[in-house]
């Protein structure tokens, strides 16, 4: 194999409000039955790249949940496999990972007892199928030094909340901005990379010599006059879940049978962690319409225009629409819920209301609930 | 010195003939079930949830749906490093080689897999019902009374007890005699075929019996242990368990699971039944699909209304299809404007648009009235159904069958088609 993978999921957004206090956003549910870290990991597992390290620091139980066993994205190999890096005190380092360079160099071991020419790195919370050894045939073809994929955003979406680039004809990127207030180029940043491991190593090292700490601003931006730096377009579906609006409709996509068919029918699959749940029930009362539905669900009342996330229960009489309901919620009778994102483990009591006004509502319900 | 107190002997073998097409081409315990599930995931998850990790599997009839099934077990935590999940098929031997000849001459042609984890008890079940039960507690029955062989029992209605094989015991449960389907019961509790032997006293009459042809536990296994005076107890369980062996009692059984608070509830948390599963993503309703009273496995669209059913996975109902009282298998596509009564359709069939399957009155089969019967209509696996057919109650299709198969564009109540593979 060519390339071994680094998937950042470290982080952690403000924008995702409460969402984001119980778990990092690789370990957001998404479409029902997936994390968002499924995606990077399913694309590395159908890439071919076996060796995969996931560098995790905010709130990472969620997360090492998920990924407790490395065989549902079949790297439970004896060659490679999939390596978790949480910070850790050293002799030599006794910090957090400070940025995402600083993050690689903590681990850089991992790197250089690798063989392989090449790292794909990728971010935990973006949700897309992509075969990276294309990239790769692409990177080595432009003979570049680091390949940055990217997409170009229909006119008039707001991107000041990305990496904007801007490329000659010959595909070199040329400017490359983080966060820009007012965005030059409606070209983005996937924050997809792939680079040769011994140049990731060098400049890693030479980074963190200058008590520098971030791989897009101190790595790609200050050397891109001088390295190399390539733009690799992106043509397909691609989406990172950041906020609250980009997670709520990012669900709200797979309700959309073109992209239902492009995830879950086309060649190669998503995989997720099994969870051994019965087939979803529909009781008598039951009314569903345009909504996704998963394993081990109870349906009892009416839901609409929704994602209803694994293993909840809706109760007799209860109307939902507009929303998402994230896993093992609990929804008692006579319940109204409309364009709210219900927080996993809830249980809602009997005759509730909640609506989001203007815009999407987080509900987070810490009842007790009783289970005989 | 490997040791494992008890292993279990599961019996996967028999083509279940009385299921028809379903399994023409895979044996009973690989048929599906309940929507996501096979027959063979209920003694398997019994196995692991009752702490017992070394299972042996044996395999004969169409075993190919039921090794992939199986794999190395990493559905039910069956790959172990000692014991797990062991597939065992017939083989050939320097002399008389043979084919499973009856149940216990499986487990005799086996001995040596057995004596490899020099087990204390060997657990032996058959792959063909469902029930949830834990096989510890009876392990415990078996010890405290000194048991050699231990035989699950049930109570049965006492008119239905001629059609099982009956225990009569004491007041301490120990059982003084057995008949096999009697014609005036002297006692009401079936044995559900799952037994407790101390190995070696079923080694011993495995041994003792190795030339009698056709070896069978019910008919030679267990009158030797009697005739030798082992003490034998029959251990009674009350719980849900269904043989479903004949068309009718599959389909009941599939039917009851879609009661409110089904008497075989699958959403109990602490004794989950595994399975293998190859499609994860939620199932989608469309803003006309209807659905009551039904249970569906993941990545099934639906577009059409379903009452009362069975869906497994990643299907398709197209729209304005109405489907009532049937079981529909994993990737089977149903097309628009169909309507299905009764229908047990298998897995990967493809259905026209505007097909009526189980229309008209109800007409005994032709060829096999014991099998298809109850009003039910069955398609086999693979089949194609042509658009704007209709078929008849108490029929069956196997096979892909086009519009000249369908006379005046209806198959009548009671008739059979079959087109492919081996006859039923």
């Amino acid at each position: 194999m060519r390339a071994i993978g680094i998937i950042l999921a470290g982080g952690n957004n403000r924008r995702m409000k409460e969402l984001s206090q119980r778990r990092a956003i690789g370990a957001m549910p998404v479409a029902g039955s997936y994390r968002s870290i499924d995606f990077a990991l399913s694309n590395m597992s159908n890439s071919h790249i076996q060796k995969v390290g996931v560098l995790t620091q905010y709130n990472a139980r969620s997360l090492n949940e998920h990924l407790s066993s490395s065989k549902w994205w079949d790297f439970g190999r004896k060659q490679g496999g999939l390596f978790v890096f949480t910070p850790a005190v050293t002799a030599d380092n006794s910090s957090w990972y400070r940025g995402t360079a600083d993050a690689i160099y903590q681990n850089l071991s991992f790197l250089k007892n690798s063989h392989e020419p090449y790292v794909v790195i990728t971010s935990g919370d973006c949700i897309y199928k992509m075969d990276y050894n294309k990239v790769l045939e692409y990177h080595i073809e432009k003979k570049a030094d680091v390949t940055v994929v990217c997409k170009d955003m229909p006119d008039g979406t707001n991107v000041e909340r990305y990496g904007t680039l801007r490329m000659n004809e010959e595909s070199r990127i040329e400017e490359f901005e983080e966060k820009p207030i007012v965005a030059r180029s409606s070209t983005i940043s996937c924050g997809i990379y792939v680079i040769r491991r011994r140049l990731l190593i060098e400049m890693i090292e030479r980074c963190a010599m200058e008590d520098r700490y971030d791989f897009v601003k101190d790595i790609l931006i200050r050397y891109k006059n001088q390295k190399r730096i390539f733009g690799y377009k992106m043509k397909d579906y691609w989406r990172n879940i950041a906020t609250v609006e980009d997670y709520f409709a990012t669900n709200m996509d797979f309700l959309k049978p073109e992209i239902r068919s492009y995830f879950f029918k086309q060649y190669p699959d998503i995989y997720s962690k099994v969870d051994d749940l019965p087939p979803a029930k529909y009781n008598v009362g039951a009314k569903v319409s345009n909504s996704l539905i998963s394993s081990g669900c109870i349906v009892n009342g009416t839901v609409e225009d929704s994602v209803i996330f694994k293993k909840t229960f809706i109760g007799n009489n209860c109307y939902i629409k507009n929303s998402i309901i994230l896993n093992d919620v609990y929804i008692g009778d006579n319940t109204h819920i409309e364009n709210c994102i219900v927080e996993s483990r809830d249980t809602i009591r009997a005759n509730s209301y909640y609506k989001g006004e203007d815009g999407i509502r987080i509900v987070i319900e810490k009842n007790e609930r009783y289970i005989l | 010195m490997i040791k494992k107190e008890m292993i279990a002997m599961l019996l996967a073998g028999g083509q279940g003939s009385r299921l028809g097409v379903l399994t023409s081409k895979v044996a009973k315990p690989a048929v599906s079930f309940g929507g996501k599930y096979r027959i063979i995931d209920f003694p398997l998850s019994n196995c692991i949830n009752s702490g017992v990790d070394t299972v042996g599997v044996l395999t004969q009839y169409q075993p190919l749906r039921l090794n992939t099934h199986i794999g190395i077990g990493i559905p039910w935590d069956l790959d172990r490093n000692i014991g797990g999940v062991t597939v065992l098929p017939p083989y050939e031997k320097s002399e008389n080689s043979e084919w499973y000849t009856g149940t216990a001459n499986a487990i005799y042609q086996n001995i040596d897999y057995m004596d490899s984890f020099n087990p204390e008890y060997v657990l032996i079940l058959s792959g063909d019902h469902i029930y949830k039960m834990d096989y510890e507690v009876m392990l415990d029955f078996h010890k405290q009374n000194g048991s050699e062989c231990t035989i699950a029992v049930m109570p049965v209605p006492m008119e239905e007890a001629k059609r099982f094989g009956i225990m009569i015991t004491d007041e301490n449960k120990r059982i003084t005699d057995f008949e096999e389907k009697p014609e005036h019961p002297r006692s009401n509790l079936a044995s559900m075929g799952i037994y407790i032997f101390n190995w070696k006293t079923l080694k011993e009459a495995l041994i003792a019996k190795a030339d009698q042809p056709n070896l069978d536990f019910g008919k030679h296994v267990i009158p030797y242990c009697h005739e030798n005076g082992a003490p034998m107890f029959a251990y009674e369980f009350n719980g849900y368990w269904k043989d479903v062996g004949t068309l009718s009692s599959y389909w009941e059984a599939n039917m009851e699971l879609i009661d409110i608070v089904p008497e075989f509830n699958l959403y109990e948390e602490y004794w989950k039944i595994y399975t293998k599963s190859d499609i994860l993503p939620p199932q989608y309703i469309a803003p006309e699909g209807v659905i009551e009273r039904s249970i569906i496995g993941e990545g099934t669209e639906v577009f059409g209304e379903i009452y009362n059913s069975v869906i497994g996975c990643g299907v398709t109902i197209g729209k304005g299809t109405v489907i009532r009282d049937s079981i529909i298998m994993n990737n089977t596509v149903i097309g628009d404007g169909c309507e299905l009564n009764k229908a047990i359709v298998a897995e990967n069939v493809v259905v026209g648009d505007h097909v009526k399957l189980g229309v008209g009155e109800e007409v005994p089969n032709d060829t096999a009235p014991h099998i298809y019967n109850s009003g039910l209509v069955t398609i086999g696996e693979k089949s194609v159904i042509p658009a704007g057919v209709s078929v008849g109650k108490n029929s069956v299709v196997f096979g892909v069958t086009s519009a000249q198969d369908y006379p005046e564009g209806s198959l009548a109540g009671g008739k059979t088609l079959i087109k492919a593979g081996d006859e039923q």
